[in-house]
């Protein structure tokens, strides 16, 4: 099953460096993984946490972010935001279960493009070794549980009235 | 005289906290008692379970709620008293967020198991046994309630009316909540029944240009009075929490711990508080943002201190059953 595992990528890029990055890796021809879907953003520092986490909470695989390099902003420090950010949002989604290899934060300037392809396709790669994001399935483990072991006595009992569990059919 | 009040005030996954802050409410149980009949309190009187599948329908008019949900037996007596009650009320930290009992979704059952009858050093469990949820007894088999993988807020189970935040809820509070009850001067369904700003805005700590440094804990300074704590290095979850405790713990040189919840406009408490933080670090480089995130010891357990089980990725309605 895992063979067919296609991650969704949300990517969030900032508008003047990382978009015109990826930009270019299309205007390019280049081929990298169509798994990542990209949101432009003015600045990667305006991207707050409780994004990221509603990126997985709606069934992303995996979240990049991905801004000027620092002292490259547009913004002058807005980037510089982003870095503060970040080590603490790695903390943060590796304690409440979230695979390090989920979340990556880099810098990718406008005449990056063969570099950004490079990224998502690294990112994909990880990302298929750690598998689909499951968190919902892992908590409904209780439910599922419950189903297997009602249908499996339902099928016990059904046996049952056949005459035993090895009567054919 | 109009007919009384009838309240009920049931206890799941809960300290008891918050039980007893409703007797804090000094001499105004008297009034309470006065305006209301008291028909379950399972921790200050004896009631049984049939006792509650005895009650009609709708026969409850409110029933205040503590504590969260982590076992069937919760869930099954949350969805009982919600079919029996006109009002349900998540009363406390537990019942609204989850709680202090709601970091344990930072692991699951599995794991907590293991370390409760296994890895402690003072536990001896040589042959391994577990908590089962049927039991042959002498006197045939006895059934316990199982308890799931991870621990849900009350309006993750069933619906929920209103939000009594708090960790407890203090005395003015809950009197604020129950004095709308009885007057019938209700607020629209859903609100929490506190403040609306954050606890930052209502503050009187002098506020100057904010930058930490160094992560700092309670026990390792002696804070100034009048300054902002977060300004001191230490974690202050005022920035996003809901005001309405009357400042309690900064009024006693202690940072907010975040009990009150995430304020009106905060959907998810621990990611705005992080993102808060990590904006006044003073840090200019990777390496040393690095560096001072890793002296902070516990993120995910101090920003979610109280809310863990209603972060983004936890909170969804428990489905099934």
């Amino acid at each position: 099953m895992n063979d067919k595992f296609e991650p969704k990528i949300l990517g969030i890029l900032c508008n003047w460096c990382s978009y015109a990055g990826a930009d270019l890796a299309g205007t390019s021809r280049l081929r990298y993984p169509a798994n990542i879907r990209i949101v432009k953003v003015m600045c990667s520092g305006r991207v707050e946490p409780t994004l990221i986490l509603k990126a997985f909470q709606e069934g992303a695989d995996g979240v990049l972010i991905s801004g000027c390099h620092p002292g490259d902003c547009h913004y002058v420090d807005g980037n510089i935001k982003t870095l503060r950010r970040t080590p603490l949002v790695a903390r943060l989604l590796t304690q409440i279960g979230i695979e390090p290899e989920r979340f990556k934060q880099v810098w990718v300037s406008a005449s990056e493009g063969e570099r950004f392809g490079k990224i998502v396709e690294q990112m994909v790669e990880d990302i298929k070794k750690v598998g689909p994001y499951q968190k919902k399935m892992g908590d409904q483990l209780d439910v599922v549980m419950d189903e297997v072991a009602a249908s499996a006595k339902e099928a016990a009992a059904a046996a049952e009235e056949k005459g035993g569990l090895n009567c054919g059919s | 005289m109009a007919p009384k009040l009838q309240l009920a005030i049931y206890w799941a996954a809960a300290c008891g906290g918050c039980d007893v802050a409703i007797l804090d409410t000094d001499e105004k149980i008297l009034d309470i008692a006065e305006a209301a009949d008291i028909v379950l309190w399972p921790i200050a009187m004896d009631f049984k379970y049939e006792d509650i599948y005895k009650m009609e329908p709708g026969s409850i008019d409110v029933c205040l709620f503590n504590g969260a949900i982590r076992t069937s037996e919760q869930e099954e007596i949350a969805k009982a008293l919600r079919a029996r009650s006109k009002f349900m009320i998540a009363f406390g930290a537990c019942a609204a967020w989850g709680g202090i009992p709601g970091l344990a979704n930072l692991t699951n059952r599995e794991e907590i198991f293991n370390t409760v009858y296994q890895e402690t050093a003072t536990t001896i469990n040589e042959e391994d046994i577990r908590p089962d949820t049927n039991y042959p007894g002498p006197e045939g088999e006895l059934h316990l309630p199982r308890i799931y993988d991870r621990v849900w807020s009350l309006d993750q189970v069933v619906n929920v009316d209103y939000y009594v935040p708090g960790c407890p809820p203090t005395p003015e509070t809950i009197w604020t909540a129950i004095l709308a009850i009885v007057t019938g001067n209700l607020p629209p369904k859903g609100t929490t029944i506190a403040g609306i700003k954050s606890l930052c805005d209502t503050c009187e700590r002098e506020k100057t240009e904010k930058k930490i440094t160094q992560f700092k804990r309670p026990f390792e300074i002696i804070a100034d009075p009048k300054k902002c704590l977060l300004e001191q290095g230490l974690i202050c979850c005022g920035p996003v929490t809901r005001d309405g405790c009357g400042h309690r713990c900064t009024n006693n040189n202690m940072p907010c711990r975040g009990c009150y919840g995430p304020s009106e406009k905060v959907s998810d408490q621990g990611a705005k508080l992080l993102n808060a933080i990590a904006s006044i670090m003073d840090v200019k480089d990777e390496k040393s943002a690095q560096e001072l995130a890793a002296t902070w010891e516990d993120p995910a357990g101090t920003v979610y201190r109280f809310s863990l089980a209603k972060s983004l990725i936890y909170d969804y309605k428990k489905g099934g059953e």
